[in-house]
């Protein structure tokens, strides 16, 4: 059982996020994105983190624009129209404050892939005539640190093949710690997610360590009556944290859609360092529980953005 | 005289290459509109889906990203991204995919990463996201762009997604055994694919247009001799995108949501 996983967000951020670990968030852009144990991890002031992604939004910005990323292997920062371009993102690789490596969405599902294989690496052909075969973000020094690959990609011709064939390699990506937000966690922590999963999977199965948050702790018996729902087993599972609306301002299927009010301020603010930090403060330092941060979010909000449970959305939602 | 904005014309201009039976992989901004366009009015037989996962989802309100909700609502199936890339390069299914870009070459080769030096850029963009891939590998790719000449260029600053490479054979000799650029919709009008040298020229140009206007608007030369004048929308489409598709007009009347440097 899970008596011994439970844990608030302070201890599970304390007990498995370091400074300077590896770290791979679960979700997409706008949605289902981890923001409870991303803010924590903010507020606990964790530093040189090395953000493995492939499309994270928000969770991704806010970490980049407290400071605590000091290296990050991506394919896309971005928020959909909210901020095509992730804003404190964007400012980071401008400002040269962080160091980058791009990949492509579906070679960082591989390489989260090959991680949860325990395979060394992983072929495709996405990459070929590209630049991100061209570009290494990171350098010779960088290179020979822990858990960073000695090289970005390598091409090899297709041994199964007479024919000049080239084919991409991917090195393996096996994250110090995985966080994700979940839909449902069972009393057995068997972990249930709804509607899109991403990689969400296989970044949970490549970790030495998983945080999961969730909206619901649910009884074994609905668990084990639909098994076929199910995401992911339990014996991945090593922090389970209960946190209603976890992933706001995102989205969370069947539970709230993502809050284009908020996502709007954010997108203001994150523009202009002092307001980001004020926008930091507000939101994040000088909340004490999870509690307080809902009740800043506010009960015509909550209302607002809350889903139909049997359509997924908050149908006309106003989204501009 | 009918009005109509410059992402419902690139809408029904892109959604005119759909066939039922095709896989239409939908992006962002006006993408979404022009899948659902042609689901709706040109193509009922073909089936949209997302790279996030969501296969043919009922699009009752628009989605406005990827991994919207709405993107996973009523659909035949929800997956994960490597199911989604799955469907994408399947060798038993034609996959059309509609992408953006902030700079285009007269291959169709596309940048969605940076203006400017990549370690030091002019302006940093979202990066490749499932781009790349869906160049590498969908059966066609249909790219919309803002038609200026700092975004069709002799030279991208960065290669993000591969279209014709370096034109004639170049893609299948990196050895991409399908797909290309089948086409680029602007909001001027649209362009094909020289069948040999793999060159981009003009086929049609909007109502309101003149050729001279896009030659003035694009950073390389194009042949024009083949462009004919784009139909207008007709009311009936026009009803379908604003009543159906997009009845809370996020799109509809939006700027394009394709990389807008400085922003």
């Amino acid at each position: 059982m899970i008596a011994d996983r439970l844990m608030g967000l302070d201890e599970a951020v304390t007990r498995f996020v370091k400074d300077g670990c590896q770290l791979a968030i679960g979700g997409f852009t706008i949605t289902r994105n981890p923001m409870a144990v991303a803010y924590e991890i903010i507020r606990q002031g964790v530093k040189d983190i090395h953000l493995v992604c492939h499309s994270n939004g928000q969770a991704l910005d806010v970490l980049i624009g407290a400071g605590c990323v000091k290296r990050l292997e991506i394919a896309y920062g971005g928020n959909g129209r909210y901020a095509p371009t992730c804003v404190r993102f964007k400012k980071a690789v401008e400002g040269s404050k962080i160091q980058f490596e791009d990949y492509s969405n579906y070679q960082m599902s591989l390489r989260f892939l090959a991680g949860a294989l325990s395979i060394p690496f992983i072929p495709t052909k996405s990459g070929l005539g590209s630049d991100l075969m061209n570009y290494e973000g990171f350098s010779r020094e960088v290179r020979k640190e822990p858990k960073v690959a000695n090289m970005k990609y390598a091409k090899i011709a297709n041994p199964f093949s007479e024919e000049k064939d080239e084919v991409v390699l991917l090195p393996a990506l096996t994250p110090d710690v995985t966080i994700l937000h979940a839909q449902y966690v069972g009393e057995d922590g068997t972990v249930r997610m709804k509607g899109l999963t991403f990689a969400d999977i296989e970044q949970a199965k490549a970790a030495d360590k998983v945080i999961v948050t969730c909206e619901e702790i649910v009884p074994r018996s609905f668990i084990r009556s639909d098994p076929d729902q199910n995401s992911l087993p339990s014996f991945f599972v090593d922090a389970i944290v209960k946190v209603p609306y976890g992933a706001h301002p995102t989205a969370c299927f069947n539970f709230y859609d993502s809050d284009p009010q908020h996502l709007n301020l954010y997108r203001k603010m994150a523009g202009d360092d002092s307001l980001f930090k004020e926008y930091l403060d507000e939101w994040v330092y000088s909340v004490a529980s999870w509690e307080e941060y809902l009740m800043k979010v506010g009960m015509e909000t909550i209302l607002k953005i809350k889903a139909n449970p049997v359509i997924g959305y908050a149908v006309g939602l106003d989204r501009k | 005289m009918i009005q109509y904005s410059d992402n419902e014309m690139m809408a029904l201009a892109a959604g005119r290459f759909i066939k039922d039976g095709d896989i239409v992989f939908a992006g962002t901004g006006v993408s979404i509109l022009a899948a659902t366009a042609a689901k709706r009015i040109f193509a009922p037989g073909a089936v949209v889906f997302f790279e996030t996962g969501g296969i043919d989802p009922s699009l009752e309100e628009i989605p406005m990203a990827v991994a919207d909700l709405r993107a996973m609502s009523g659909t035949a199936l929800n997956s994960g991204l490597i199911e989604a890339f799955s469907i994408v390069g399947n060798r038993r299914l034609h996959t059309i995919a509609f992408l953006g870009a902030a700079q285009i070459d007269r291959y169709g080769n596309l940048n969605t990463t940076v203006i400017g030096d990549y370690f030091k850029p002019k302006t940093r963009f979202s990066g490749s996201g499932g781009a790349c891939d869906v160049a590498t590998f969908a059966s066609g790719v249909i790219t919309f762009m803002q038609h200026e000449k700092r975004r069709f260029v002799e030279k991208l600053d960065y290669l993000t997604s591969v279209g014709w490479y370096k034109g004639g054979d170049s893609r299948r000799e990196l050895g991409l055994k399908r797909g290309g650029a089948l086409a680029v919709v602007t909001n001027l009008g649209v362009l094909k694919f020289h069948e040999e040298t793999k060159e981009m020229y003009l086929t049609e140009y909007f109502p309101g247009v003149t050729i001279q206007k896009i030659v003035e608007s694009t950073g390389f030369p194009i042949d024009t001799s083949h462009a004919v004048e784009a139909p207008a929308p007709t009311p009936g489409e026009l009803r379908v995108l604003r009543e159906e598709v997009d009845p809370q007009r996020l799109i509809c009347q939006a700027i394009l949501a394709v990389p807008q440097e400085g922003k």
